[in-house]
């Protein structure tokens, strides 16, 4: 345990200054979150119409990320795809900070975060078979635990020297890969099921949801590939990057087509229900609304995105594909964070408008779990790094490893 | 008897009716299930009369002479009469003699705090759902005694239409909740 | 991306993470205990259900001695159950209704809402005559010298009490549930605050406190049940309970009998004799958002 503390705190001044920075963005949240706390939820620009906001939102695109690990599993476990089978522990590290501040965000969000050990089998009354929400922290829970276990096991055997059972870590790889899908599809779930919302009351949201996840997930790790292959002795071939990437196109291609189908339906019915769409796109009542700007950015962003990954040319040019990559990323960010839960409530059920953006407590909030999240990040992989790759050096400053999160964690 | 007669004598102020009411013992209760209703049954709050109207007979005596020709009556300028105007008047309603009383088509008296009868005699439909609970307000226990308002407690007999009300403040728009 | 200086990187050991990290759980803790002095003593408190008659009892008292302790008066905490053979039903006749939100206020001060921030069970809705029954065209916010106004009609909204509740399927913790009478509850020591009920709900019935609910003192009603109309904690969220305090004694709700038109109709369901009864069937009625089958109890009719 010692050791691996030691690790921790072992690296570059690129590595102590990332760390830095990250705990600055952890301890400006705590003290938003702490006045939350204290005044409730009125700090938040959440009010009865609009009674979730940028915390699900952001809740719902981590979902997203965090079952986006099994684009790599499948592949890498299932077909014995060497390629990238080394880097899945990544994927699952990726997971495992993603479900961590997905969990982090439904407790910002609750009136009585104390209370959560009401929804605890055995010890609360969780409400199952009824409540999705109750489904959702159980299997989010699940998954969490089975990816945790497998990244510590990993990397314990690593720490020792030893290989890693297979007959333990493939049966619970290819548990998590049902579970990957569970987390997201009882996520939209949470919403499709809900008859009083109707512009998430489609079938189609959980297939959009798997479509956009298989779309960002994927580009976080393309990029956090990149930078691992420079910095460190893994190998990750150029044929392993191309292969996710077109992956990703396939994803985005359908993730467009599903939009488009929902767009479709919506615009050529023409019920009440269209104004959802009108307010996410343009505004109601004459006013313009105040998330039309970001929707149409997701959407040029997703479909500029698609065609740089969907040509091979401009796939296989990796500067084109990083900025694909980053389009994507933000596109789905924008679509999880802001298109997805504000329009669902504006109007409200008895037509009202409430034109929500979240106030600056939620945005500070929110800095602080991207904190935390890139923090568990940053420390696993940096002893993944140590013990996968260096293990047969003294614990010294040896690589960098920042700059790769750095681009990511600015997209907060 | 000594009597003298009014003219007119009910007065309904709608926004006084709500006090009135609640503060009333009302003597006969009645579990009064909805359909037939006997009339006697119905627990009635007493008639809002006007201030200082009542009786009326301080000021019609009963062997006063009565002009019973239809007309317009200036006396009792607190009244605005507008109920079937053109075709109505004062003492089809009340009676020309026993002006403590109110007269049915038929001659037969009743008391104020039966007017509803009167009023049900062109208003039959709204009579039949009053008694069973369905037209107009009820207070009191909704599975014991209850207190029934008259017609006159919320329309003025002499004008019925309901007068526009001030609403209450509207809500606070959600964005100025801080 | 980080722009400090390595020098002050370096300054970050192990030992003045671990104290930052202590200081910081500290301060949190501080700051959560200013939050409600209750806070703690309602950690551990049983869900409603879960109460022997004696727990029930007690329960009861020390919430009454903790209001008697806050506002300086006393103020009873009941647990009435629903009545035997007791189904309620409630009408509103459109038609009628002028849009004078005397409901509203009525029962803010029966129901004990938070005045600030301002919480209202009941909405009123004005709507176009020329639009009908369109909640496109619905505004709550109406301003008006006088009421009703022309080619406006009125459309009060409130819990509809389902007999299908869309709020309490959606619960995680099953917080909030629907009693015998057909009222649906919340355990405001058991809420977590999650707002999926808020979501659910097709008719905005349900109210999330913002913040701690503030009611003056002397404004508070004293006569309170527990899962109805007693103050209530930040951070739950509250809803209409047809003034259980008053319906299941007997009374009509608050709202009934505020309305100066006579408007709202109410009573058991299973007595045929009721005048809710009267009304459901000598009335063509509708009920809101009838394509959600969320069954309300709460009926709409058109008399004239």
């Amino acid at each position: 345990m010692k050791a691996i503390i030691r690790i921790m705190f072992n690296g570059s001044y690129a590595y102590y200054a990332w760390v830095f920075f990250l705990l600055v963005c952890i301890v400006q949240g705590l003290m938003a979150y702490a006045s939350q706390f204290t005044d409730g939820l009125i700090v938040t620009n959440m009010r009865d119409s609009v009674s979730w906001g940028y915390y699900i939102g952001n809740f719902t695109f981590l979902v997203g990320v965090a079952a986006s690990a099994v684009m790599l599993v499948i592949p890498a476990y299932v077909y014995n795809w060497k390629p990238i089978k080394e880097v899945v522990i990544f994927g699952e590290l990726l997971a495992v900070a993603a479900i961590v501040m997905c969990l982090l965000f439904v407790l910002v969000d609750m009136g009585h975060p104390e209370r959560l050990w009401h929804m605890i089998p055995g010890l609360g009354m969780p409400n199952f078979p009824n409540s999705l929400m109750a489904w959702d922290a159980l299997v989010l829970n699940a998954y969490l635990a089975i990816n945790l276990f497998v990244v510590i096991y990993l990397l314990w055997s690593a720490y020792q020297g030893k290989p890693y059972n297979t007959k333990i870590v493939i049966p619970l790889v290819i548990l998590s890969i049902p579970l990957a899908i569970g987390i997201h599809t009882v996520t939209a779930f949470l919403y499709s099921g809900m008859a009083s919302r109707p512009y998430w009351n489609a079938s189609i949201l959980a297939p959009r949801f798997l479509a956009s996840a298989l779309c960002s997930g994927p580009a976080v790790l393309l990029i956090l590939f990149q930078v691992l292959r420079k910095i460190t002795p893994l190998e990750i071939k150029d044929n392993a990057i191309h292969k996710i990437a077109e992956l990703m196109a396939y994803a985005m291609g359908f993730n467009l087509f599903l939009f488009g189908a929902e767009i479709f339906k919506e615009y050529y019915s023409n019920t009440h229900h269209l104004v959802h769409y009108e307010y996410l796109l343009f505004g109601v009542n004459g006013e313009p609304s105040p998330i039309a700007l970001y929707a149409w950015t997701s959407l040029i962003f997703s479909f500029v995105a698609f065609f740089l990954f969907v040509i091979p040319a401009t796939r296989r040019n990796f500067f084109t594909m990083n900025i694909g990559a980053l389009l994507i990323y933000f596109s789905v960010y924008i679509e999880k964070g802001i298109a997805l839960i504000i329009p669902g409530f504006t109007p409200d059920s008895l037509g009202q408008i409430y034109a929500y953006t979240p106030s600056a407590t939620e945005l500070r909030v929110a800095v602080g779990i991207f904190g935390i999240g890139f923090l568990i990040f940053t420390l696993f992989v940096r002893v993944g790094i140590f013990l996968l790759f260096e293990r047969k050096e003294v614990p010294e400053p040896i690589h960098e490893i920042s700059p790769g999160e750095a681009a990511e964690g600015s997209s907060i | 008897m000594k009597m003298r007669t009014k003219l007119i004598l009910l007065y309904a102020m709608l926004a006084a009716t709500a006090g009135l009411v609640s503060s009333l013992d009302i003597p006969e209760s009645t579990d009064s299930g909805a359909g037939a209703v006997p009339e006697d049954l119905i627990a009635v709050a007493p008639p809002p009369f006007s201030e200082g109207v009542f009786p009326c007979s301080d000021c019609h005596f009963e062997d006063d002479e009565v002009d019973l020709d239809p007309r317009e009556v200036d006396f009792h300028d607190t009244v605005h009469f507008d109920h079937a105007s053109d075709s109505r008047w004062c003492l089809d309603c009340h009676d020309a003699q026993n002006r403590d009383m109110l007269h049915l088509a038929d001659g037969r008296l009743i008391p104020f705090e039966e007017s509803y009868r009167l009023c049900g005699q062109c208003h039959a439909q709204q009579l039949r759902d009053w008694e069973a609970g369905d037209h107009g307000r009820r207070t009191g226990e909704w599975s014991g005694t209850k207190q029934y308002l008259l017609c006159a407690h919320c329309h003025d007999p002499h004008s019925p239409t309901f007068e526009s009300l001030t609403p209450l403040p509207p809500p606070i728009r959600q964005e100025e909740i801080k | 991306m980080s722009t400090e200086n390595p020098a002050d990187c370096q300054t970050v050991n192990r030992r003045e993470v671990i104290k930052t990290l202590f200081t910081l759980a500290a301060a949190y803790t501080a700051t959560g205990c200013k939050r409600e002095a209750d806070s703690l003593s309602t950690f551990f408190h049983t869900h409603f259900k879960e109460m022997s008659p004696e727990k029930l009892a007690s329960t009861m008292e020390s919430w009454e001695r903790r209001y008697k302790k806050r506002y300086n008066r006393e103020i009873s905490v009941n647990a009435t159950p629903a009545q035997e053979g007791v189904l309620f039903g409630y009408a509103l006749d459109v038609s009628r209704c002028i849009g004078c939100r005397k409901c509203v206020y009525a029962c803010v001060d029966e129901n004990n809402q938070s005045r600030d921030p301002q919480v209202h069970w009941i909405t009123v809705l004005e709507m176009d005559n020329k639009h009908g029954i369109d909640l496109r065209h619905a505004d709550a916010y109406y301003e008006a010298e006088k009421v009703p106004r022309e080619d406006k009609f009125y459309f009060p909204v409130q819990c509809q009490q389902c007999e299908n509740p869309a709020c309490v399927k959606s619960c995680p913790v099953k917080a909030t549930w629907k009693d015998p009478d057909g009222i649906v509850v919340v355990d405001y020591e058991w809420c977590v605050g999650c707002r999926c009920c808020v979501t659910a709900c097709p008719y905005g019935a349900r109210s999330f406190n913002w913040a701690r609910p503030n009611v003056p003192a002397e404004e508070i009603n004293p006569v309170t049940e527990y899962l109805g109309n007693r103050p209530r904690p930040q951070g739950v969220v509250e809803k209409c309970t047809f003034c259980m305090q008053r319906s299941r004694n007997g009374k009509y709700p608050a709202c009934v009998e505020v309305c100066p038109v006579g408007a709202r109709k109410f009573g058991n369901l299973l007595d045929p004799n009721s005048e809710i009864n009267y009304v459901l069937k000598n009335h063509r009625i509708f009920i809101l958002k009838e394509e959600l089958n969320t069954q309300p109890k709460f009926f709409y009719y058109f008399s004239i």
